[in-house]
């Protein structure tokens, strides 16, 4: 009788309707708590707060905004300051990985030193930690704005932030802008031209070389097509504070800073492990048959390097992304501190803003990580 | 007969031995060689000294109250005097020997470890230890009086979060790990939707979220303390990634394992339990324990949802009206525990990896 339930395959099934039916019946038993305490507690549900006016302001705001407009606004300035963050932390943090990556592995003893040094005293600080100590301390040390540090009297610091010269918007910067965006698009098929080339006759084309040279040209020939006013439009003092020119506020240097400085450890660890994992042989055998030392590097150490570098290398990314809500701790007004901080505790409706946080985030990381690894797939080696 | 005598060896010349050759090598071997080194002697110069002359040199150490800090250095009075706050955060005084009494008995449980043969016993130490120590933490009992978690706080709540955290999302962890290679699809398609749901939101939405929606999911009139709140968005969350890394543990099993023990006859359960895991966690061991340092740095986020923690107490002492603006001593003094604790885990982590390197390979 009982015989059916020693086959594997029924067991299987009982186990697995066992489970979908606690599965359901926790969804259901929460399900109706909730329901029942949000009538109880007069929480209003759905949607429509996001018409509602949000009475807050947001200093640091990449589109105009005033306190008079909607939530539905707030979320997006929130949005766009998590995306520019992260994507500021990602650019700074790949670099400054790289470099110290690569230096970690210097012949050189007092940089393979430091290197290493930087890496094991980093990546062992909660970043939250790294985040509060530069804004509470190394920013707040600088000087007020009548005492800026000044650079060149373009560039100062102080304690409100940062503030560089902005590129007047006219039509030079224009005409620069698209001069460059051209040579990128022509760099990119001269490389896959070069490439083609390369793999028929066995003719090498100087594209790096080229591609340099263009970027060096490009500009200028569009500064005089443009009219040749490029302007700047330069921070100055008035007053108690500076107006003019492109200011970041501390929060965001100090969120950038920690975010890089963290981050670039865990890159530099990628980077390493990726350039020791490719064996020694390959290096002998591109000696052997007579590759300089740059083309080994760049036809085959590099491109395997790169292969074992980038799947943690884009895990860093989404951590990156992850860790830009800590920006909440110092009130960089990013998506969880301006929408799941103050909208939340204006308008109280947890579930629907919470979900929505966390929605952002599965989406962001999951289109990152799909560009990512359509790139990771691109640079696998094909076998054939 | 000629008699050959070997003449003494003549000693290499002094241009490939000894500290000159030695930073001719390490140090100076090309144009861009030395522009590096003196960068980095320039660097080191930069940083080094100035800490010192801050930390040490000019530092006070003397005294009782803000007035005996004079000079330029650092105000080590500050942390001396807040060394309490610190470690136990409001834990009454007369209480304290409790949260030592169960530092010792963790040493206690450790060494055991080494003469204990069998890991049932391990783990049985284990709970009991944790039932032990939160009776003599919480209180309440025998006589002990109750100590309510809003006392709590300083480096004592975050190893209290670190280790219950780590514990609790162990096993949670690893039933995600095989749910994920479950062949039933039910199975599987909850535990990839919990893992990679959890594992691309921030800690900080998944603690906001135990600390505002959790209260709304329980019926009437059943409450949870916020401590316990943040510790299960803890779990939640540290779960999916340990579910991860036992996964790729789970993957580096060659499949001659499974076959030999469906051949011997064993069930799911054994199969699972005695061949599968013991071997899946040998390998994820070096993963594990690089999630179980994040977790441990992660347990600074409940400083947003209002718990005092080591890193609230900086903001929390500092702002001590007898002692306003020592929040760099605080800093620095918490940045030196955290790294201390992290540095001795990736340490230990290290060997272990490559103590485990040689097998399975």
């Amino acid at each position: 009788m009982l015989a059916f339930l020693r086959d594997r395959k029924v067991r299987g099934y009982i186990f697995q309707l066992i489970s979908i039916t606690l599965v359901v019946a926790f969804m259901w038993y929460i399900g109706t708590n909730t329901s029942h305490n949000i009538a109880q507690r007069g929480i209003r549900t759905g949607f429509g707060f996001f018409n509602g006016t949000a009475g807050f302001g947001i200093d640091d705001s990449p589109i105009p905004y005033t306190p008079s407009n909607t939530y539905a606004r707030v979320f997006f300035v929130g949005l766009l300051n998590t995306l520019i963050v992260t994507f500021v932390s990602i650019v700074l943090a790949t670099l400054l990985g790289l470099i110290i990556g690569v230096l970690r592995l210097s012949k050189n003893w007092l940089v393979r030193k430091i290197s290493s040094a930087y890496i094991e005293i980093f990546r062992n600080i909660p970043v939250l930690l790294q985040i509060l100590f530069w804004y509470n301390v190394v920013l707040r040390l600088l000087p007020s704005p009548k005492n800026s540090v000044d650079f060149f009297g373009k560039i100062f610091l102080n304690n409100r932030g940062f503030y560089v010269p902005q590129p007047a918007l006219d039509s030079t910067t224009i005409t620069m802008t698209v001069a460059v965006f051209i040579v990128l698009v022509f760099v990119f098929f001269l490389n896959r031209w070069a490439n083609k080339r390369h793999e028929l006759t066995g003719e090498e084309f100087p594209v790096l070389l080229t591609a340099l040279g263009l970027l060096v040209i490009a500009p200028i020939i569009g500064y005089f097509v443009g009219g040749a006013n490029f302007d700047f439009s330069n921070p100055k003092l008035v007053g108690f504070g500076f107006i003019g020119g492109k200011h970041f506020y501390p929060e965001f240097v100090a969120l950038t800073l920690a975010l890089t400085i963290y981050t670039a450890t865990f890159i530099a660890e990628a980077v390493r492990s990726g350039i020791e994992a490719v064996s020694k042989g390959q290096k002998e055998a591109s000696a052997s048959i007579g590759l300089s030392n740059y083309q080994a590097l760049k036809l085959v150490i590099l491109p395997q390097a790169i292969r074992i570098a980038i799947p943690p290398t884009i895990n860093q990314y989404l951590n990156i992304l992850k860790n830009s809500s800590l920006a909440t701790a110092i009130g960089y007004p990013e998506l969880v501190t301006v929408f799941a901080g103050t909208t939340l505790n204006q308008v109280g409706q947890a579930i629907e803003i919470i979900a929505i946080t966390m929605l952002v985030y599965l989406v962001i990381s999951l289109v990152v990580s799909a560009f990512f690894n359509w790139i990771n797939f691109k640079m696998k080696i094909k076998e054939r | 007969m000629a008699v050959y005598k070997q003449i003494e060896p003549r000693k290499a010349p002094s241009s490939s031995i000894g500290i000159l050759h030695w930073m001719r090598e390490n140090l100076f071997s090309s144009p861009l060689n030395v522009a590096l080194t003196v960068l980095g002697i320039a660097l080191v110069l930069w940083v080094i000294p100035p800490f010192i002359k801050w930390s040490i040199i000019d530092a006070n150490f003397k005294g009782t109250t803000s007035a005996s800090c004079t000079g330029d250095g650092a105000c080590w009075v500050f942390i001396k005097m807040k060394m309490d706050m610190f470690m136990y955060g409001f834990y009454p005084a007369a209480e304290r020997w409790r949260v030592n009494l169960t530092y010792g008995l963790f040493i206690l449980v450790v060494l055991s470890f080494k003469y204990l043969k069998h890991s049932m016993t391990k783990i049985l130490i284990t709970g009991l230890y944790f039932i032990v120590g939160y009776i003599l933490i919480r209180g309440g009992i025998f006589g002990l009086e109750g100590v309510f978690y809003n006392k709590w706080g300083g480096l004592m709540l975050t190893i209290v979060i670190s280790a219950v955290g780590i514990v609790f999302s162990f096993p949670v962890g690893v039933l995600f790990a095989f749910g994920r290679k479950s062949d039933l699809p039910i199975i599987k398609s909850i535990s990839v939707t919990y893992i990679e749901l959890i594992r691309s939101v921030p800690l900080i939405t998944v603690l906001f979220m135990s600390a505002v929606i959790l209260p709304l999911f329980l019926p009437d009139g059943v409450t949870f303390d916020k401590l316990l709140r943040a510790i299960v968005g803890l779990i939640i969350f540290e779960s999916a990634y340990i579910a991860e890394a036992i996964r790729g543990g789970i993957q580096a099993i060659p499949n001659g394992q499974y076959e030999a023990a469906d051949a011997v006859g064993l069930s799911y359960w054994q199969k699972t339990l005695l061949i599968i895991l013991p071997q899946a966690l040998k390998v994820a061991i070096p993963n594990l324990v690089g999630i179980f340092i994040s977790l441990f740095q992660n347990t600074t986020l409940v400083m947003i949802i209002g718990l005092f923690d080591l890193l609230a107490m900086v903001q929390l002492t500092a702002s001590d009206s007898h002692w306003l603006g020592y929040e760099t001593e605080g800093y620095v003094f918490v940045t030196i525990i955290f790294w201390v604790f992290c540095y001795v885990m990736s340490v230990y982590s290290n060997k272990l990896e490559r103590r485990f390197n040689t097998d399975l390979k």
